[in-house]
This record gives C-alpha cells, sequence and structure tokens, in this order.
C-alpha cells in the first residue's frame, strides 16, 4: 500500500474516522528537512503496511488543515488514533522513532 | 566484510571523502544517521558553493554530492551510528544495530543547531520555537518574529523572515554584526528588520503556543517582555562529537583536534568538515576536509 495523500475531502474520513492508527506527515515541496524525511516516512510505511495508514499532507494546498492541528513547524509527524491526536513528532526523525509511536 | 574506509556522516564532507575515496580504488561505506546532506540539505538556497551562478538547492546539491559518490562504487547506508571503538588496526563501529569493521574511518558527523537551553524550549519547538527558517517561516506570515544570534545563518533567517513577516527583531548579544557583509546589506534595507543590540533572550513566554520573549540588555540589565508568534533560534552549532569523547582528542568546545592533514591523535582516524576545530565551517572547507581525508586514508593505508 503505498503513502496517501490527504486533503480536505477525505481528512476526516480516512484519517479521523479510521478502525487503526494513522501516521500523518505534514510537508511541503520547499521544505529540504521534508525532502529529507521523505523516504523514511516511505520506508516505514513500507515496512508497517498492516499495522498503520500512512499519509502525507502538502500544508501549501492544505493550509487549512495545519491550521487545525496547529502545525507550526515541518515536517511534522502526527499520529491519530480513534480521532484524536494520539502524538506529535516535530522535525526529521529516524525511523525508530516513528516505530516507537506504533508500541 | 572489512571496510578500507568507513564514513560516519553523509554531508558534503563525508560524500567528498566518500568520493575521493572510491575513485582511489577503496571500498568505502558511508553511514548517516537521517538522509544525506546534513545541515546543508535543510538550507534553502546555497549562494556560495562555486559552480552554481545562480545559486543550488541544499537538498538537491546532497543528492548530487551522493550520486557522485555513489556512481565510483562508495556505499551509502541510513543507520545511526551508537558505538564506535577506533583504538586498534580494526576500528569497530555498531550502526543500526550491526556490527562493522574498517581499517581507517573518517570523523564527519558534523554538527547541529545549537539550543537556547531556556525552561520550555523543547516544548515549543513546533509552537513557536524553530531552528529552520526557511522551513517554518510560512507559518509566521504576517507576524513579529524574534531571531536570536548575528551571525551568518541568524542574518540569513532574518533576511528570508523580513519577506513574509510584518517585522522582525534580531537580538544580538554584542553590539554589532559577526555576519558577512552579502547579508548585512540588504538586512538593513529591508525596513522590517530592527535590532536589539546587547541582549539575549533569557526566558520564554508561552501558553500552549510561544507569545512573546523576555530579553536582558547584558550592559544596562535591563529586561524586557517583547511580544511575537515565532523565535528563531540561530546562536551557532554543537559538534556532534558525543560517540567519540574519551577516544579522540577535543578541543574545549568539543571540537575534534585535527590540523588540515585531517589526522586525528588515533592512527588510522580521520576528521572532516563541521566536526574538526577550524577557523571557517562552510560547505566548501568541509569538501575540502573530505579530499585530504580521503587521501591520508589512502596513504595509512598503503603504508
Amino acid at each position: 500500500m503505498a503513502v496517501k495523500t490527504f486533503t480536505q475531502e477525505n481528512f476526516d474520513q480516512e484519517v479521523l474516522g479510521a478502525q487503526g492508527p494513522v501516521l500523518v506527515d505534514f510537508w511541503a515541496s520547499w521544505c529540504g528537512p521534508c525532502r529529507m524525511f521523505a523516504p523514511i516516512v516511505d520506508e516505514f510505511a513500507g515496512e508497517h503496511q498492516a499495522d498503520v495508514v500512512v499519509g502525507k499532507v502538502n500544508i501549501d494546498e492544505e493550509p487549512d488543515l495545519a491550521a487545525r492541528y496547529g502545525v507550526m513547524s515541518i515536517p511534522t509527524a502526527i499520529l491519530y488514533k480513534n480521532g484524536e491526536v494520539a502524538a506529535t513528532l516535530v522535525g526529521v526523525q529516524p525511523k525508530e522513532n516513528l516505530e516507537a509511536l506504533l508500541k | 566484510m572489512l571496510y578500507d574506509v568507513i564514513v560516519i556522516g553523509g554531508g558534503p564532507a563525508g560524500y567528498t571523502c566518500a568520493l575521493y575515496a572510491a575513485r582511489a580504488n577503496l571500498n568505502v561505506l558511508v553511514l548517516e544517521k537521517l538522509a544525506p546532506g546534513g545541515q546543508m540539505a535543510t538550507t534553502d538556497r546555497v549562494d556560495n558553493y562555486p559552480g552554481f551562478p545562480d545559486g543550488v538547492e541544499g537538498f538537491e546539491l546532497a543528492m548530487s554530492m551522493k550520486k557522485g559518490a555513489e556512481r565510483f562504487g562508495a556505499v551509502s547506508q541510513m543507520a545511526d551510528v551508537t558505538e564506535v571503538k577506533l583504538q586498534g588496526d580494526i576500528k569497530e563501529i555498531c550502526a543500526g544495530g550491526k556490527q562493522l569493521q574498517a581499517r581507517t574511518v573518517v570523523l564527519a558527523s558534523g554538527a547541529r543547531p545549537r539550543e537556547l537551553g531556556l525552561p520550555g524550549e523543547k516544548e515549543l519547538r513546533g509552537r513557536g520555537v524553530s531552528y529552520c527558517a526557511t522551513c517554518d517561516g510560512m507559518f509566521y506570515r504576517g507576524k513579529t518574529v524574534v531571531v536570536a544570534g548575528g551571525g551568518d545563518t541568524a542574518c540569513a533567517d532574518a533576511l528570508y523572515l523580513s519577506r513574509l513577516c510584518q517585522k522582525v527583531l534580531v537580538v544580538h548579544r554584542r553590539d554589532k554584526l559577526r555576519a558577512s557583509a552579502a547579508y548585512q546589506k540588504p538586512l538593513l534595507e529591508a525596513g522590517n528588520v530592527e535590532f536589539i543590540w546587547d541582549s539575549e533572550v533569557m526566558a520564554l513566554e508561552y501558553a500552549d503556543i510561544l507569545i512573546g520573549a523576555h530579553l536582558r540588555n547584558k550592559k544596562t540589565g535591563a529586561q524586557t517582555l517583547i511580544a511575537c508568534s515565532g523565535l528563531f533560534v540561530a546562536i551557532g552549532q554543537v559538534p556532534e562529537t558525543g560517540l567519540f569523547a574519551g577516544q579522540i582528542d577535543l578541543d574545549p568546545a568539543g571540537y575534534v583536534l585535527a590540523g588540515e592533514d585531517t589526522r586525528t591523535n588515533l592512527p588510522g582516524v580521520f576528521c572532516a568538515g563541521d566536526l574538526r576545530a577550524k577557523p571557517l565551517r562552510q560547505i566548501v572547507t568541509a569538501c575540502a576536509d573530505g579530499a585530504v581525508a580521503a587521501q591520508a586514508a589512502e596513504e595509512y593505508l598503503s603504508m
């Protein structure tokens, strides 16, 4: 399963309404650290297909989603569980930090 | 497998070293904990690396350096180094849970932004406190922000933010900037940048998010509270030498004591880039170190 793209249209249903945990990477194309983080997120998604849905929010295209969750620094990774924010990580993270969120 | 060279750190020093070592037919592994490029990759546009008349994105330059080294056979591995044993003929490195061996090691783990060390600073990261203006600047569009620092990074940040924010206050502990003239002139002309001299941020004012910064004038002792939405910290760097302490000689600031020949106190261990005690830390000087370290490693291996 590839990394999904979340927008205003599908966020409530696919992230907040999801059965299991969802990890969302807030990013932008002009942000160097976001581009450093992308392959880490992709690898994490590939290895945890059974445990977690992984997706991205482009903050240029979805500024309201970023504002709604108080994202003021990118990249920010937020883990949602049962429609609520369960954990937030700010900045580029090694894959191990993402894995620790699932435990 | 026994590597000829293991390079710790995949920034400009590390990948230049890998390029030169690979071209000298050495088998070389680059260990990078996060992603190629290091601090360079977080830089929006690099204007002081020669050969790019229109500037180049830090991230693009990082990927190009990595590709260039890999073209000649250098191998990269994304793994955090957790332990090193640098004494002896065979160096042992634990990275990503795996035990690796090499005949030479090049330390090129660079530096990270220095934090102010104030209460609340960690919690406010992503809530008003930032170490990357180009990443986070747009969240402060039309607002008032403080930049702490007076060097090149602080001034580049202030200049970038001046195009987005209503007002940028540069708080510097001295009475003049350390930054190069290339940054100073456009800052003075920006119109919405103010300088607060001889001062430092002594405390943060916040609820859920940052709402202000308490400043102290070092000369008069006067304390003021400035209302701001963002605080961009650019007060220098901390070398990533923690892993090597006790094995490698460091200067009092924690930088590795190695001369222009990149040799450390241990045979077969070299140091390149921002990690090394030296007068100018730039991409181009990191690259220069990388080339010298590769040459030094090659000489060491042929002895």
